[in-house]
């Protein structure tokens, strides 16, 4: 539904000239010469890296599937693949949820409203170093005030978020959740205003319950924004990176290592290209294989009017 | 949950008890909100009262929101332990340049995709569409060999030439124009303009919210980006605000409060722009989202 293209005109004038197209072109080549050189080569080479091996210094070699048979054997890999999809899930039907109920919340005539959507916003736009940092101090195992609470509350041994390998990814979870779902909100909100008010004056004639008007117009109303929302959030936490650098750098352990660090680590502290390459490329096919799945169920669920 | 229909009870109860509904419903919701609210912002006033603090008293329980004796040289200290202003002037240059240029090669390209027709417009806009699915980390090696290849390895240049040019801009942009009716381009035609003058008199003027929308995406963006100068920046010299903020976290890690007020420093000039031009988040969020 976003992607669609306008109707093309169909005037009499005939084929596009030379000249036309020129110009055209004179438009979108200071962007599209640097969106090529930067991003598509990029793209394409990674492709091309992921069959070599590379140290970043001495002579490339081909290395055929090797990169992708060490993969089968590389159990950080293994593990990070494994968190990835712990993170995802873990974050991307809460947010969902989530920022669909403080949209519900918001969409109502209510005294302080952008108060309130700012107020839920801001964390997204907060630099993640800052939130990360605040996050770790007040989820100290030792000192922090979220524990000393849980103590003073009765609980004997309060868990001990980020130092533990148990707690660690859902204490990230969480300080990403809290972070991601203004966004999401917005989106919501703005859907929600979109459902035409005389679908609920009639539900109300009918004598429709809240619950059966959220069920039978809202939800089903709003299957566009939802299938936008659960595609974006899903792409965005796959490739999961600041947040989690900053806050348990991957650890304890190995317990909060995802794709996207593994990779990083590969290519920046190993130097291993290539093999970085492959598995920035098992990121990219899962990524894509989603999308795709979400893409093809879209009819099943998602109504357009 | 009122019933479904029930003739023996008289209109008028019937209105006055759900209008007693509605205003208890209505107070729920205030208290709900406010305590939400409180929610998404007590790390940051946690952060903030902690930045005033003495490091022996950052962690004292109950805590004392409003810490006896302020420590307002926390503030002074934190500019002269570590090469804050730099930073600031580093992210402060990247974030101008590189909103400038995704500015107006953004609008440009925009424009063409929305109103012009040319041949490969379909085929090279999907690239442009894939490229925002495509995670960003998947392709960032081979990008860094390129760079490397250029010499542009620590140097600002490279994190310019990479996030100048996003798609994400041109998808705006091309959104945004796709609302403007033919009609005005078709007219200023008739009229003589070249495409050219098309753009710079009618479209840019038009485009102010687009414009804006993208300027704070943007430069929020680029502000709070922490892989890009990670990955590209080693000398001291060079480095951004985030990441001067990731070193001074990790050789200060028992200077809890120093940490806290140089974390809201960061946070200050992000929180002014958002608050400034927050209503063009809105609708930037809602034109990118839900629009077609």
């Amino acid at each position: 539904m976003q992607f669609t293209y306008p109707k093309q005109k169909k005037a009499g004038t005939g084929q596009k000239t030379l000249k036309q197209n020129l110009i055209a072109y004179s438009f979108i080549l200071p962007n599209l010469l640097g969106f090529a050189a930067f991003t598509l080569i990029p793209m394409a080479f990674s492709l091309v890296l992921a069959f070599m091996h590379w140290d970043g210094a001495n002579v490339v070699t081909w290395a055929g599937l090797d990169n992708f048979r060490r993969l089968t054997q590389d159990e950080t890999f293994r593990i990070a693949l494994g968190n990835t999809f712990y993170y995802v899930i873990g974050t991307v039907p809460p947010t969902m949820i989530a920022s669909l109920a403080l949209a519900m919340l918001l969409n109502r005539p209510l005294r302080g409203r952008d108060f309130f959507r700012t107020t839920f916003f801001f964390p997204y736009i907060a630099s993640l170093v800052a939130v990360a940092v605040v996050w770790n101090m007040l989820f100290h195992p030792a000192m922090g005030p979220v524990n000393q609470l849980l103590v003073t509350l009765g609980v004997e041994s309060p868990p001990r978020w980020t130092a533990s390998v148990d707690w660690a990814m859902p204490t990230v979870i969480m300080a990403s959740i809290w972070k991601g779902m203004g966004y999401y909100m917005v989106i919501y909100l703005a859907a929600l205003q979109g459902i035409p008010p005389y679908l609920y004056e009639a539900a109300d004639i009918d004598g429709a319950s809240a619950w059966q008007k959220f069920r039978y117009i809202t939800l089903p109303m709003l299957t566009p924004a939802t299938f936008f929302v659960s595609i974006m959030l899903t792409i965005a936490s796959f490739k999961v990176f600041d947040l989690i650098m900053v806050m348990t750098g991957g650890g304890p352990g190995r317990a909060t290592n995802v794709l996207v660090i593994h990779t990083y680590n590969t290519a920046f502290r190993e130097f291993r290209f290539g093999y970085s390459s492959a598995i920035a490329m098992v990121l990219f096919v899962v990524v894509l294989i989603i999308t795709i799945v979400q893409f093809r169920m879209e009819k099943r669920w998602v109504s357009y009017m | 949950m009122y019933s479904l229909s029930n003739p023996t009870a008289g209109r008028e109860s019937e209105f006055t008890s759900r209008r007693f509904r509605s205003g208890f419903a209505k107070v729920g919701t205030y208290v709900l909100l406010c305590a939400l609210a409180v929610l998404m912002l007590l790390p940051f006033l946690w952060m903030c009262s902690a930045s005033l603090k003495l490091d022996k008293d950052v962690f004292r329980f109950p805590i004392q929101w409003i810490p006896e004796v302020p420590q307002w040289n926390n503030y002074v200290k934190i500019w002269t332990q570590i090469p804050f202003l730099t930073f600031f002037g580093n992210t402060a240059k990247l974030t101008v340049i590189i909103t400038l240029l995704q500015l107006f090669t953004s609008s440009f390209a925009g424009y063409a995709f929305a109103k012009l027709d040319f041949k490969g417009r379909d085929l090279i806009f999907l690239a442009y569409i894939a490229s925002i699915a495509i995670p960003w980390q998947s392709y960032m090696v081979p990008q860094f060999i390129i760079m490397r290849k250029f010499d542009l390895v620590d140097k600002h240049m490279a994190l310019i030439l990479l996030q100048a040019f996003s798609a994400f801009g041109v998808f705006l942009m091309r959104q945004f124009f796709i609302s403007i009716p033919n009609d005005i381009i078709d007219a200023a035609r008739i009229d003589g303009l070249s495409e050219y003058g098309i753009y710079f008199q009618i479209m840019l003027p038009l485009s102010k919210p687009a414009l804006a929308t993208l300027t704070i995406f943007t430069a929020v963006f680029v502000w709070n980006d922490f892989m890009g100068p990670l990955i590209y920046l080693n000398s001291q010299s060079l480095k951004t605000i985030q990441l001067g903020l990731r070193m001074f976290i990790m050789q200060y890690s028992a200077n809890y409060a120093l940490i806290m007020a140089a974390s809201l420093v960061s946070l200050i000039p992000v929180t002014a722009l958002f608050l400034a031009f927050q209503r063009f988040f809105v609708e930037g969020i809602a034109t990118t989202g839900i629009k077609g």
